[in-house]
């Protein structure tokens, strides 16, 4: 399965911008090199077969192995590297890259910053002045179709786990083997995409348990097409149009209530 | 699954970066593919023609024809149609065939890219999250026709 990453960075005098796009792309390409399970010789799988220490490694392995910890812990445990038997980060490298890559670029001066890895995506800044961003969430059961878009402004972070289109791709950790429930995708929106895609990757396995985890869970929202076609979101996903579940409303930026809407956070 | 930078390239804008990265080692579903690299990064605040020639070039009419990509599951090669700078068609020329699964995944696929592609313009969105799919070659083939239209 291949990722795209996509680059979208709007800047005005920061001259150092562009030599930060090509820092952040050579990023991608160095966290691929460290830890793709699916290369023998990455600094990964050498861990994995014991033939490097954790200390031997590049740092940035122990900053997502300590990261993964700490998924594992805000997800009960549904959260999981242990995959297969083997050491499988792969929940979380994707959405820590993007977030990494959008903020090398932020911090060189651009003024908007949007990042999208393979569906994930991590915004930071705005498009334009004065304007949020804007971002679709794919409709599994509608090909072509939006389930609904995500509109907030600043530092967002929008990831989607779901069963892609050569199968499922999320398995129960508990079995091993495909969740069970009802969400065909679910869609968790955050500042973060390194919790984001995290937490999106722990809710779709939760299955049935995911909408109450998510529901508690401070600082998300989300978003879940249900198998059935009614979906289902939490009270401050910032949703902006009619959606194909029929679901309607304006959320205010950042996760807070909309207005005459009743949140259980704020 | 993202159609913003060929939105980018499409619409244009100054001072826009746009670039698109194919990294296709990090959740692969079988052999470890290559990784490639096609990265559009404008050395001025407006892309070059090194670069994107699409951003700043004239509104383009007419149809255009992509390189063809190969993927993991075979060659990709897509044409598009644009009126006034806008895609209005996709067509793929050629998709994956290899055997009855990649048909299958092919003939649903190019279609939902294609309509996604479409409606990211018209919804005035800057990105679009899902579930990953096998678009690599299909926005590699597509990016290089947008080049090609040079508006």
């Amino acid at each position: 399965m291949g990722t795209v990453f996509s680059f979208d960075v709007a800047y005005g005098a920061g001259l150092r911008v562009p030599s930060a796009v090509e820092a952040a792309v050579a990023s991608l390409h160095t966290v691929d090199a460290v830890f793709s399970t699916y290369r023998p010789d990455s600094q990964l799988s050498r861990l994995a077969r014991g033939e490097l220490g954790l200390a031997d490694c590049d740092p940035r392995v122990a900053e997502v192995l300590g990261l993964c910890e700490r998924a594992r812990e805000r997800t009960d445990g549904w959260f999981s590297t242990g995959y297969a038997g083997g050491l499988d980060p792969t929940g979380l490298v994707k959405g820590w890259a993007v977030e990494r890559a959008a903020r090398m670029i932020a911090e060189a001066g651009a003024y908007g910053v949007c990042v999208n890895g393979g569906g994930d995506i991590q915004l930071l800044g705005e498009p334009e002045p004065g304007r949020p961003w804007r971002v679709g969430v794919t409709d599994p059961l509608r090909p072509g179709a939006l389930a609904t878009v995500v509109e907030s402004a600043g530092e967002l972070a929008v990831a989607t786990s779901g069963t892609a289109e050569r199968g499922v791709h999320v398995l129960d950790p508990h079995t091993g083997r495909p969740p069970e429930g009802e969400a065909v995708s679910v869609t968790v929106v955050t500042r973060s995409l390194t919790d984001a895609d995290a937490w999106a990757t722990a809710a779709f396995a939760m299955g049935s348990r995911a909408r109450r985890w998510l529901e508690d869970l401070p600082h998300a929202e989300a978003f879940a097409v249900t198998a059935d076609g009614r979906g289902w979101r939490t009270p401050g996903f910032p949703a902006a149009v009619r959606t194909s579940n029929g679901l309607v409303g304006r959320a205010a930026a950042d996760g807070r209530p909309a207005p005459g809407r009743p949140s259980g956070r704020g | 699954m993202t159609r913003n930078p060929l939105r980018r390239v499409v619409l244009g804008a100054a001072a826009t970066v746009s670039g698109i990265v194919l990294l296709l080692a990090l959740k692969p579903h079988s052999a470890p593919p290559p990784a490639l690299a096609h990265a559009t990064v404008p050395a001025g605040p407006r892309p070059s023609s090194s670069g994107a020639p699409g951003a700043s070039g004239p509104k383009h009419t007419g149809t255009v024809t992509g390189d063809t990509e190969q993927t993991d599951y075979g060659p990709v090669q897509v044409q598009v149609t644009l009126a006034n700078g806008r895609i209005t068609g996709v067509t793929a020329l050629q998709t994956p065939s290899d055997n009855p699964r990649d048909q299958e995944i092919a003939s649903y696929a190019i279609p939902q890219l294609t309509r996604e592609a479409i409606a990211a313009q018209s919804a005035h969105i800057d990105a679009v999250s899902g579930a990953s799919y096998t678009s690599a070659g299909y926005i590699q083939s597509l990016q290089s026709a947008l080049d090609r239209a040079g508006g």
